[in-house]
């Protein structure tokens, strides 16, 4: 497929006003929930016709969350691989540690303008949990999260900050008690409580608008790194690798870059035990279906049934994917990889060890296929790897993994 | 005359059952509803993930996959039970996942070769109607939309575009089983749907007891009850049927008299 002559003028106008790209993303949400989501849009969009909103993201991003987030260049990383020069785009180093705060600032910034009084979100492995408990802190609004029970058990530090932060933390008991069920309960509670409830997605999943909104407030990722490239080497990088779960922090990253077409971009899936064992690859190894609000590529058997996704990331443990993504897997502008979590964690100490990065266990999956990468490129090349989260979260699951008792 | 016609047509208001596919003996609950004095059945397709059920149907959705009901399992059970009960609606309630995996032609064309009247999808609002719609329509199955009482006036055209069988008022915001709807709410939300279709429009969601019952039966032409069926089958397992069959006569007793004490 020669990609100038098959894809539009710009991959960066969608969705179109019923919220697809291509045949995904879209609207499949109870009837109860429609008029809200009806609603959001609305606001969305004087939002965005807003200076004032904006500048308020803006200024918040700026002096609350810290950005920009560095640019670094991994020298003993790239000098190791011997290959293509790796630079790290620090989303770790803001404000609670991930890329999370800078869509959960615009939601709640959302929810201040359409007057709702109670925050609402789902979290797996407990960043975006964490990241919507702080901005609720910030703006004085109650805040319930609803984790799943499992993911409770292995990420205890996050539910103790969010706790701190003034959270309710609901453990929820049903399925699998994961991502995917703590996303059930929220929108169950949702549909219960839609007149004063605002409900703060943390990735580009769910009904449109927020696959849209949630990638905007993200491409401050992008954007900064466009700019601080451009600074650094004077020219545009070469390719683009980032981790992908429900695809927040890759889209936020590949957004601004989509229209370059010398840029290549990479998302990894999380492969888990391999994508012949139990694992978390959408895209490698599911297909097209309808789930949380959106119709995106899903793990599911013949009859339709969601099955259960494993990743040793908790953050990447989910059946689905951004419906962006689905798109550009299926246009072919964006190539997704499998990682494993052995693969990952091999990385996630070799980052530590060799840059004294301690990447989260999401990061270290697109650190791996950076690995499994740069040493084909020459050393002329330029990568900017997301690294979307720190490490400090996973430290006890990357103990017990190592066999080693804290 | 459709089936839903024929059964709307009496001087009475329906009592619409719901039980959930393959959660206990199936056929026998189905004939329990039948000969306690059901109008309609909806049966529930199991899903690995049912966001608008509450605690009592995500239970019996798991209970169902677990013992392995499959797509082709309904499809049997609906073909078996409309070779028993020629007149009785039969409605098929779940979500879109499972009902679009094959193609909504494939679906379509099941769901009219096993007698299947009519269609609740969950997740798959007007908005979204050509996911499934077209093809039910095509098939002659009838698609039956919801209505909340967050449906604004304005939405309200959209929102019964294209739909038949009956109209759905959820009456709570909510999920199922939960909160009952206040008595007024109910009424004038009624009302005002009347206002706006031609068709039936039964009302659900929160409806426990006969008492309940009798007192929406008074305004809607239809009453849901399938939470509190649920907690039957449930607590009695494989040996629902008679207990299914007693409790659907209590609350028929109270819904086909409702009209007639009011009037």
């Amino acid at each position: 497929m020669t990609a100038s002559q098959t894809l539009p003028n710009s991959l960066r106008t969608g969705p179109d006003d019923r919220g697809h790209f291509g045949q995904f993303g879209g609207r499949y949400v109870a009837e109860t929930l429609m008029p809200l989501i009806l609603d959001l849009e609305r606001e969305y969009r004087r939002a965005q016709a807003d200076p004032a909103f904006k500048a308020e993201f803006d200024d918040l991003l700026k002096n609350y969350v810290g950005r920009p987030s560095p640019l670094w260049l991994a020298r003993r990383l790239t000098d190791h691989l011997g290959g293509g020069k790796i630079y790290l785009k620090r989303e770790d180093l803001n404000h609670t540690g991930a890329h999370k705060i800078n869509n959960c600032i615009g939601q709640i910034l959302l929810a201040k303008r359409m007057g709702k009084q109670k925050i609402i979100a789902e979290t797996g492995a407990g960043q975006h949990g964490v990241a919507t408990a702080t901005v609720a802190a910030l703006f004085g609004l109650p805040c319930t999260i609803f984790m799943g029970a499992v993911d409770v058990a292995r990420q205890q530090p996050n539910v103790f900050r969010m706790k701190l932060l003034g959270a309710e933390v609901v453990a929820v008991e049903s399925g699998a008690k994961t991502l995917k069920d703590a996303m059930n309960e929220a929108l169950r509670h949702w549909v219960a409580n839609v007149h004063d409830t605002f409900y703060i997605i943390g990735t580009v999943a769910g009904p449109h608008p927020y696959p849209e909104l949630v990638r905007d407030f993200q491409s401050v990722i992008g954007d900064e790194a466009k700019a601080q490239i451009l600074e650094a080497e004077g020219r545009l990088p070469d390719m683009l690798i980032a981790p992908v779960g429900g695809g927040s922090n890759a889209i936020g990253l590949f957004h601004p870059f989509l229209d370059d077409a010398g840029v290549e971009i990479v998302g990894v899936e999380a492969a888990g035990e391999g994508l012949d064992g139990k694992h978390a690859a959408s895209l490698a190894g599911g297909r097209p279906g309808i789930l949380h609000g959106n119709k995106t590529y899903l793990l599911q058997d013949e009859d339709g049934q969601i099955t259960e996704a494993h990743s040793i990331s908790a953050g990447l443990d989910y059946p689905g994917i951004g419906p962006e993504h689905s798109w550009l897997h299926d246009i072919g502008r964006v190539r997704y990889e499998p990682v494993t979590d052995a693969e990952a964690l091999a990385s996630f100490q070799k980052l530590t060890q060799l840059e004294g990065i301690i990447p989260a266990l999401e990061s270290a999956h697109a650190i791996a296929a950076a690995e499994r990468i740069a040493p084909t490129l020459g050393k002329d090349k330029i990568i900017i790897v997301n690294c979307s989260g720190r490490g400090d979260k996973d430290i006890f699951t990357v103990a017990e993994a190592l066999g080693v008792e804290l | 005359m459709t089936r839903f016609a024929a059964t709307f047509a009496k001087p009475r208001t329906a009592l619409i059952a719901f039980i959930t596919a393959g959660d206990g003996d199936t056929a026998a609950n189905l004939d329990a509803l039948v000969a306690g004095g059901a109008d309609v059945i909806e049966l529930g397709m199991p899903f690995t993930d049912p966001m608008a059920d509450g605690p009592a149907i995500q239970a019996a959705n798991l209970r169902s996959l677990a013992k392995g009901t499959t797509t082709a399992d309904i499809f049997a059970m609906a073909a078996a039970f409309r070779a028993r009960h020629a007149e009785v609606p039969l409605v098929l309630m779940g979500y879109a996942n499972p009902m679009t995996v094959r193609g909504a032609d494939w679906f379509a064309a099941e769901c009219a070769k096993a007698g299947v009247d009519g269609i609740i999808c969950v997740d798959i609002p007007s908005e979204e109607d050509a996911e499934l719609g077209p093809s039910l329509r095509t098939a002659g199955v009838d698609l039956i939309r919801l209505a909340t009482p967050t449906t604004d006036p304005a939405r309200l055209p959209a929102a019964l575009e294209g739909a038949g069988g009956f109209l759905y008022y959820v009456s709570v915001a909510g999920i199922t089983g939960l909160q009952q709807a206040a008595q007024a709410s109910i009424e004038e939300a009624v009302a005002r749907l009347k206002a706006a279709t031609d068709l039936p429009v039964a009302v659900g969601f929160g409806v426990r007891t006969p008492k309940q019952a009798a007192q929406i039966a008074r305004v809607a032409d239809g009453v849901v009850v399938g939470s509190a069926f649920i907690d039957i089958i449930a607590e009695h397992g494989d040996a629902a049927a008679p207990h299914v069959e007693a409790f659907t006569r209590s609350l028929a007793d109270a819904i086909h008299g409702a009209k007639e004490i009011a009037a």
